[in-house]
């Protein structure tokens, strides 16, 4: 069966992309959230905070990119939720189609969903004010960080969106990534943070993951930083990836 | 004889400590409608599952056009079709939409043709360009069965197809489970209604609690209950008689005898 793994993964894409340009407002209330964030940031609250040379919209992108993908990942749970719950899943999993690949639209379906919001908030950066001299390189390294992100918080949504009870369990595991960034240094330098919560906010992912987003949009020389958010990003994937497809396995017995 | 089409012996089933399913044995013969009536809860729902390998038995064996559910899954799935109690579409898609998509995962030639075909034998040509979600009942369960002839699998699973339907919806359902046993498919339905075994079926089992209790042709069930008596009563018109005479259709709407 696995000689129709492409083209059934490709056909099950399809109709899961068709459900989020059919729903235009999944996209909209993704990037609403972190463009909210971003002017009350950079409006309010940014003038009190000292980062420096950098102007604060610069700043602060890399944390409220990280923000959206939070946010949108709760849509991808509610999409494989909504498909277990209606019976659709059923007969896919009757057909003669690859199994996996139903899992697999899914998380292509997320990781391009992403990429438009991503995109949205990134032109609201751009009317903010936000500007980086970023070469072709460094921002094919910031958006390979930013898939591989996506990917790691996509594994973790199956997860969710497999074993929920309800719509709202469904996405609720998502809030907890959202508040991440703030006890990191996407919107503060860490080192105003009293000693413990600078401890969690120097070795939590998002902190080396923005810092190396920060370093390729301002040109700086990125540190070690990288392989750390690397890592990070790669290991949650493998063990998510393991739970998601354990948990599915369970489903499809 | 020649090899049942559906052949299960000693099936069993728990969930936890419920003991669904406690030695299920049945045959059903290539191209008859075969029914499977019992109360909610019966465990109808968990033979069909079995069936089609959306779940594994506990002990039992289970074959379905000659493949093992167990160790060939793959070789079932190419001849079944599962007609689950919800409607399995797409509610976001067209009915256009979710026919191609079924036909393009089955890999049939032409899936737009199949598509327009189907959308025409059921009725459906007019909402085609329609999402799903704007569907009436009894239309999503037609496209729903429609979705389940595409490839056309020698056997097709149909669980409470006329659960929720108003009677004349049903009575379309009907005519497609006939015209497709008549068309050579094996068709395995599960219901509660007593009716609809009766119109329809060309041998019935009751799972009770667990077993099948009695399993036979109609007329065979009939000979084992309580001998018929020779009662002397009005004819009252039921419900469906009134129902169908003030409505004025009989929902014996020719449908075209294209297989898909």
């Amino acid at each position: 069966m696995t000689t129709h793994f492409v083209g059934d993964t490709a056909v099950l894409t399809g109709r899961s992309l068709r459900h989020v340009t059919r729903s235009l407002d999944t996209i909209i209330t993704t990037a609403v959230v972190p463009i909210a964030l971003m002017l009350m940031f950079v409006y309010v609250f940014g003038g009190a905070i000292n980062t420096g040379s950098v102007t604060y919209v610069n700043y602060m992108l890399p944390g409220i990119l990280l923000i959206t993908v939070a946010s949108g990942v709760a849509y991808t749970a509610l999409r494989l939720f909504t498909d277990m719950r209606g019976g659709i899943f059923e007969r896919f999993q009757s057909m003669p189609i690859a199994r996996s690949g139903v899992l697999w639209a899914h998380v292509l379906t997320s990781l391009v969903a992403n990429v438009i919001s991503i995109v949205v908030v990134v032109a609201v950066a751009l009317l903010m004010g936000f500007r980086s001299g970023a070469g072709v390189l460094d921002w094919l390294a910031v958006a390979g960080i930013l898939i591989l992100f996506t990917l790691a918080l996509t594994w973790i949504a199956v997860i969710a969106g497999l074993s929920a009870k309800s719509p709202d369990g469904a996405g609720a595991f998502s809030y907890p990534l959202l508040f991440l960034p703030f006890v990191s240094s996407a919107f503060v330098p860490t080192r105003t943070m009293p000693g413990p919560v600078r401890a969690f906010a120097d070795n939590q992912p998002v902190t080396s993951i923005v810092n190396t987003i920060r370093d390729l949009f301002t040109q700086h020389p990125v540190s070690g930083d990288i392989w750390v958010s690397l890592g990070w990003c790669v290991g949650i994937i493998v063990v998510a990836y393991v739970l998601a497809i354990t948990v599915y396995r369970r489903k499809i017995a | 004889m020649t090899t049942p089409t559906i052949h299960v012996r000693g099936l069993e089933k728990s969930y936890k400590k419920l003991h669904v399913l406690r030695g299920v044995d049945f045959d059903v013969a290539q191209g008859s409608i075969f029914a499977l009536l019992g109360s909610n809860g019966a465990g109808k729902t968990t033979v069909v599952r079995i069936l089609s390998t959306l779940l594994k038995a506990d002990a039992g064996t289970a074959s379905v056009d000659g493949f093992d559910v167990a160790a060939k899954s793959a070789d079932v799935r190419e001849s079944i079709s599962l007609t689950g109690q919800f409607a399995a579409v797409d509610e976001i898609l067209t009915g256009r939409e979710n026919l191609v998509l079924v036909a393009r995962l089955r890999h049939v030639k032409n899936p737009g043709g199949v598509a327009d075909d189907l959308l025409e034998r059921f009725q459906l040509t007019d909402a085609a360009a329609r999402r799903t979600s704007t569907y009436s009942g009894g239309m999503r369960r037609r496209l729903d069965i429609a979705m389940s002839l595409i490839g056309a699998p020698p056997v097709i699973f149909l669980d409470e197809p006329t659960a929720g339907l108003d009677p004349q919806a049903r009575v379309e359902v009907w005519h497609t489970i006939r015209d497709l046993a008549a068309h050579g498919t094996t068709v395995l339905l599960t219901t509660q209604y007593l009716d609809e075994a009766e119109e329809l079926a060309d041998r019935i089992a009751i799972l009770h609690q667990g077993r099948i209790i009695v399993n036979g042709t109609l007329a065979e069930l009939k000979r084992m209950l309580p001998p018929a008596k020779v009662e002397y009563v009005e004819k009252q018109p039921t419900l469906e008689d009134v129902f169908f005479a003030i409505v004025g259709d009989n929902g014996t709407e020719p449908t075209t005898k294209e297989q898909p």
